[in-house]
């Protein structure tokens, strides 16, 4: 087995333990290279099938080109798309235009899920982030359970160990299931090079510039790169020492900045 | 500018992939990597070290960490690489398992940075199960540490193998070989006694970056290969499993016509043709083909291999569920209730004997009795203790056996690790793990049950603990106390006194010499009875005279029931001074005949099995001797020495 071949099959058994184990799972999807990495493993797992719900949660800040993206995905896959946008907020005229970046992505992000959470009634959430990308990140579990404030209590996980997780919640709770928790940035790229999974365009190189991350049309900033494969951006990423979230301006705002979106409920 | 439409795919404006590409150079074998040790030997800083020298550090990071610090006043360290969370900065230690990629040229790792506070045991634990090698970390300042131990201990119970020593902070004791041979003398010694040989000890000093990356010229003594050459080595991918096909069944699929089983491949390997048994539970069938998205033309016939999750559908309507293990009918793995196991414990609320709680092997789920706890090990010194009180506390390990409600599949010896390993849930928590050492067999149940068998079953025999004394010399006082103790070790017990029996089963009986026998007769044959039913009976009865012990004894030989004489001597003065009952008392003045020791003889063992001076011991060091026989004899294996490796 290759090292791909271990991290497929590691986030196959996941997303089955999850599916098994909750009433009402549902998928979180960005359209980012990661989570379409996640739908990919997911129509695998379920040999062609996505037995639940992929879900949206739409800042009213999104890239056309991504939107565009999400219409043609969907099609594509043929899966049950739930796209929640936080009105309310929105209404109060909450916005990057007018509020500061932790601000906009708690409400627009965050407070969004919880909404879109409250009113499905999800027990789980099966979501893309990595442990490479933020080191808060590095300490999550790959069934991470969250309270009914969307709290994660970082200093008391459950032990996790042979394969074994968390697959209760009590009321109100989710668990949030992260199966790329052990995939690198470098790994993702060769999943989707060697699978030919579908990505937008905007990861690649145009006019000597592309986005290593994708998030809110304001806040996400392109890096320089000549990258125009997949193979092209290995290489960039081999060499370069700038970390993948550099240009999400939310992270840098403030000092600790990860730490307070996600002890929030951030992902 | 939109490069997306409904009718080009894909739509990422990517190279068009060369029609039959070129190999690419393969993904270098990875290396999962668990660092444990004390607290304070410098796990933080060894991994920030080799993240900094091998250049894994985000630009900006290290600079970041070192502006904060200046800001703080304080002086840089390569820990604070790791300790991103300003909490754990303020408090120095490192509060969970955190994960650290960083690549040499020859492969790529994953550090699993296990915490070295000793209540932060179960990160540890996650940590190392998922980990391919350790390094264990010692200072060679301060030498071994209990921590080091315990970490050690919980190595080889995880079953990791590839193990490097660094024997850290060189510096601090002028990079001198002989401090270096001591560690390894005295760590190696350990580390043989549990099983574990480690692949090398190497001298470093993680601060000052000797012996990491390159060879130290302040160890020129030093031959061995450095620390990242050690990590090299070792093997990454489990190798390719070449054993008999174990399938973990997860689940069952019916999205549309087929009928998908879906699984891991914990062993072996599965193709389209062969045939499988589901254990437990006995239905076979063979694969019709495994299942893919996207499909292939044409489809996929196997094999697929171990570590691999997959989907199959099969020549027969079969019902197979969750937890099921698909085998070859020619090697399957047990199917069993009963069996004995080392855990460890991370749970605060203690495990105990006889609780019901609910235990994961595989993807099979059963509710289990912890019928017994053996013994605890301590760790640390890696001897055994004696009494278990019935209860495995947070951190302590233990010999137990358990039964579960319904036959479950698994294996023994390590011959699939992932099949021999479960854990025990207290409520939605993992409290802790275990790995199965033997199955308990259980006789067919149509037929009688054996002495051994149902001492397979509980965990220990019965046998009979014969109290012999004066009234008053502390025989019900000591056979309770044994009783409650036996009970807490998982162990069936009961008190025959003589004073209950004088109230029911003989209270047709004086106290003749005849009468007295008939009574001891009676009480021999119930004792043996309840012997042979596998209860340890205590029985605490003055049987003063030496024929009628010498009868029982003979009597219990006969049936096969073990057989223990204690003499509970405390002189008559001492005795009548005590007086509980006030019998003494009576007898002086007339009211009781034949009192024992009186107006009756008393006629002490020549040879008793274990003399207990009560007048000289405390009632505590009489039962602790009195423990030790009697778990000797309910329990003979565990005296010949076999597991004390463990």
């Amino acid at each position: 087995m290759t090292h791909l071949d271990e991290l497929e099959s590691q986030s196959i058994y996941l997303m089955r333990e999850a599916f098994h184990g909750f009433e009402k799972p549902a998928m979180l999807w960005s359209m980012g290279k990661d989570s379409n990495v996640l739908l990919w493993l997911a129509k695998k797992a379920f040999c062609g099938h996505m037995p639940f719900p992929v879900v949206h949660i739409d800042t009213t800040y999104e890239f056309p080109e991504m939107l565009e993206f999400r219409s043609w995905a969907q099609k594509h896959y043929g899966f049950d798309l739930t796209v929640w946008i936080n009105k309310e907020a929105r209404a109060r005229g909450i916005g990057y235009e007018t509020t500061d970046p932790v601000t906009v992505t708690h409400e627009l992000k965050t407070v969004a899920l919880q909404q879109c959470l409250a009113a499905n009634g999800y027990d789980a959430l099966i979501t893309g982030i990595r442990r490479d990308e933020d080191s808060t990140r590095a300490k999550e579990r790959y069934f991470s359970p969250r309270n009914a404030d969307f709290e994660w209590d970082y200093k008391d996980q459950p032990p996790e160990f042979w394969n074994h997780f968390t697959t209760e919640s009590g009321p109100g709770e989710h668990v949030r299931v992260q199966p790329l928790l052990d995939w690198t940035e470098i790994d993702i790229w060769r999943y989707l090079d060697r699978e030919k999974v579908p990505l937008p365009g905007m990861y690649f190189s145009r006019n000597g510039e592309r986005y290593r991350s994708l998030g809110c049309m304001p806040i996400s900033k392109p890096v320089k790169s000549d990258a125009k494969t997949i193979d092209d951006i290995i290489e960039e990423l081999k060499v370069t020492k700038v970390s993948e979230r550099a240009g999400r301006a939310q992270d840098h705002h403030e000092r600790n900045a990860m730490q307070k979106l996600r002890a929030k409920g951030f992902m | 500018m939109s490069l997306l439409s409904e009718t080009t795919l894909p739509p990422a404006p990517r190279a068009v992939p060369d029609p039959a590409p070129a190999a690419k150079p393969a993904v270098p074998d990875h290396l999962q990597l668990v660092v444990v040790g004390h607290v304070d030997h410098g796990k933080s800083t060894l991994i920030g070290r080799l993240l900094f020298d091998t250049h894994s550090v985000p630009d900006g990071k290290a600079e970041r960490i070192e502006a904060a610090c200046k800001a703080e006043g304080m002086e840089f360290e390569y820990a604070f690489l790791l300790d991103a969370l300003l909490e754990e900065q303020a408090q120095n230690i490192t509060m969970d398992t955190t994960r650290v990629p960083f690549r040499t040229e020859r492969r790529s790792f994953t550090i699993i940075d296990a915490p070295g506070h000793k209540e932060f045991l179960k990160n540890m634990i996650t940590g190392a199960a998922s980990a391919d090698a350790a390094i264990l970390l010692v200072d060679a300042h301060e030498g071994l540490r209990e921590q080091s131990r315990r970490h050690c201990f919980l190595l080889s119970l995880l079953g990791l193998t590839q193990i490097v020593v660094a024997v850290n902070k060189m510096d601090l004791v002028g990079y001198k070989p002989e401090v270096f041979e001591a560690i390894r003398t005295e760590l190696g010694g350990f580390l043989a006694k549990l099983g574990v040989e480690p692949a090398h000890f190497v001298p470093i000093s993680a601060k000052h970056g000797e012996g990491l990356l390159r060879h130290s010229e302040k160890m020129p003594w030093y031959r061995g290969p450095t620390l990242v050459e050690a990590l090299e080595r070792f093997r990454g991918n489990p190798p390719a499993s070449g054993g008999p096909l174990r399938l973990s069944v997860q689940d069952v699929y019916r999205f549309d016509a087929r009928r998908i089983i879906a699984g891991l491949i914990e062993s072996g390997s599965v193709s389209v043709g062969d045939e499988i048994e589901f254990v437990p539970g006995g239905k076979r069938s063979r694969v019709k083909a495994i299942e893919t998205w996207p499909q292939t033309t044409p489809p996929p016939r196997g094999p697929v291999g171990s570590g691999s999750e997959v989907a199959l559908t099969l020549e027969d309507e079969l019902f197979v569920e969750r937890g099921q293990i698909g085998a070859p009918t020619s090697d399957k793995p047990h199917s069993a209730r009963t069996f004995t196991a080392r855990v460890f414990w991370i749970h605060d609320t203690p495990l105990r004997s006889g609780e019901l709680i609910p235990l994961k092997l595989g993807t099979q789920q059963a509710e289990a009795r912890v019928l017994g706890i053996q013994r605890t090990l301590d760790a640390v010194t890696l001897e055994t203790g004696t009494g278990t009180n019935g209860e495995v506390k947070v951190h302590e390990v233990a010999e137990i056996r358990l039964r579960v409600r319904k036959p479950i599949a698994f294996e023994v010896g390590g011959k699939v690790p992932a099949l021999g390993r479960f854990v025990l849930m207290r409520g939605r928590r993992i409290g802790g793990g275990g790995v199965i050492d033997s199955v308990v067999e259980e006789p067919p149940e149509s037929r009688g049950v054996s002495p051994v068998s149902r001492s397979a079953i509980l965990g220990h025999r019965g046998c009979i603990i014969w109290m012999t004394g004066l009234s008053g010399s502390g025989k019900s006082t000591l056979a309770q106390a044994l009783e409650q103790r036996l009970l807490n070790s998982g162990i069936l017990s009961t008190v025959l006194d003589g004073d209950v029996l004088r109230t029911g089963l003989s209270r047709n009986l004086g106290f003749t010499p005849d009468d007295r026998s008939e009574n001891l007769r009676r009480a021999t044959e119930l004792a043996i009875h309840l012997a042979d039913a596998g209860v340890v009976v205590v029985a605490a009865l003055i049987s003063p005279f030496r024929a009628d012990r010498a009868m029982a004894a003979e009597r219990a030989k006969e049936r096969g029931v073990p057989f223990a004489e204690i003499f509970v001597n405390a002189p008559l003065a001492e005795c009548e001074r005590r007086d509980p009952k006030q019998l003494y008392k009576r007898a002086r003045a007339g009211q009781i005949p034949q009192f024992t020791g009186i107006d009756s003889p008393y006629e002490a063992p020549l040879a008793p099995d274990l003399e207990l001076r009560t007048d000289r011991l405390s009632v505590g060091d009489s039962i602790e001797k009195l423990a030790e026989m009697a778990l000797a004899l309910a329990r003979p294996s565990e005296q010949d020495g076999s597991g004390a490796h463990i």
